[in-house]
């Protein structure tokens, strides 16, 4: 069991190396990206509509989102189905630790979500979207990013 | 094109095909839907470091993710020159508070008053983009993901952790909606 383990990872790796699947990542984000687009869900308008209070559109969009992809989660766990990379599909969870890391780094995550009216993956459709400016708040997200790693021994997780 | 693509997609349409993306991407690979650590592959492979947090093999971990994120820039190119430019219908409610903050022209997907290259000179340009950018490069980092690793992938797959990231989300979220804009804008 352990050797067909060890051959079904090794040829895992071997697959994921293959232009083919990253071609399909490719299309899967292209699709992304016209999704945000269309869904509206890039607009800082529609971000201010949300934390406002003043349409249900957000929230059910999201919460829809979130039905499917654990419905979608639930059938895949039930049907023990492989990935096309050969591997057991499984989702690795996450460490709770003190919670602290979420607490708090949700919530600056959340001061730039409404600032900037963009989660990361609208950060880069909006520049698509012609946006331009919005190159500078990725630029200072990358920024953002590395001061973490950098104080990262200090902060509470 | 079919006529519903170019219209406003209902919410009910727009939410599931977001979250069919996390089933999409596990079946092709065993990937867990999340943009936020393309931030921290990014710096991986462009910043020379000592820094453990970026010292691990980029390729192997996030290649297909910064491949999915060229292509997440690639469809908002596409859907934007696609789709004529048309305002976003947001409520009338929205409208007026937005009025009463000075924000008037409501054309785009962004204010101009504030996402314009003039206006990243003036006080709520900065706060907006180059602040606002900042806290969502360091907090996603912190929390260990965004709207999609914590909000989607993470409560779909039940992890009290992403609830908490997601309470934290919108308490972020509703301070500097009802706290730092009125000041700014």
């Amino acid at each position: 069991m352990t050797t067909k383990l060890q051959i079904e990872k090794e040829g895992s790796g071997k697959a994921e190396g293959r232009p083919v699947f990253l071609l399909v990542y490719l299309l899967l984000g292209i699709a992304f990206g016209i999704v945000l687009t269309r869904a509206e869900v890039l607009s800082w308008f529609r971000i201010q509509e949300m934390f406002r209070f003043q349409s249900f559109r957000m929230y059910g969009i999201i919460g829809s989102a979130i039905a499917t992809a654990a419905l979608s989660i639930a059938l895949i766990k039930k049907s023990r189905l492989k990935s096309g990379s050969a591997e057991m599909i499984a989702i690795p969870k996450k460490t709770l630790g003190t919670g602290a890391r979420y607490a708090v780094g949700g919530t600056i995550f959340g001061l730039g979500w409404a600032l900037t009216g963009a989660c990361p993956g609208p950060l880069f459709a909006l520049v698509g979207n012609g946006v331009s400016v919005m190159a500078v708040a990725v630029l200072s997200a990358l920024i953002g990013t590395w001061v973490y790693g950098f104080l990262r021994p200090r902060l509470p997780h | 094109m079919a006529a519903w693509f170019f219209s406003e997609w209902p919410w009910y349409v727009a939410g599931p095909v977001i979250g069919l993306f996390v089933p999409a991407l596990l079946l092709v690979g065993n990937k867990v839907f999340g943009i936020s650590s393309n931030l921290r592959h990014i710096c991986s492979a462009l910043v020379p470091t000592k820094l453990e947090y970026f010292r691990y093999n980029w390729k192997s971990a996030g290649l297909w993710n910064l491949v999915f994120l060229a292509g997440v820039f690639i469809g908002g190119f596409l859907a934007s020159h696609w789709a004529p430019p048309h305002d976003i219908a947001i409520s009338l409610a929205t409208k007026a508070a937005l009025a009463q903050l000075g924000i008037h022209d409501l054309s785009g997907v962004a204010p101009h008053q504030i996402f314009t290259w003039q206006a990243l000179f003036t006080l709520r340009g900065f706060v907006s983009v180059i602040v606002g950018g900042f806290l969502v490069g360091f907090g996603t980092a912190y929390a260990g993901g965004c709207t999609s690793g914590h909000a989607i992938s993470g409560l779909a797959n039940f992890e009290l952790p992403s609830l908490i990231a997601v309470l934290g989300f919108f308490a972020g979220g509703l301070a500097a909606t009802f706290f730092i804009l009125p000041h700014l804008l």
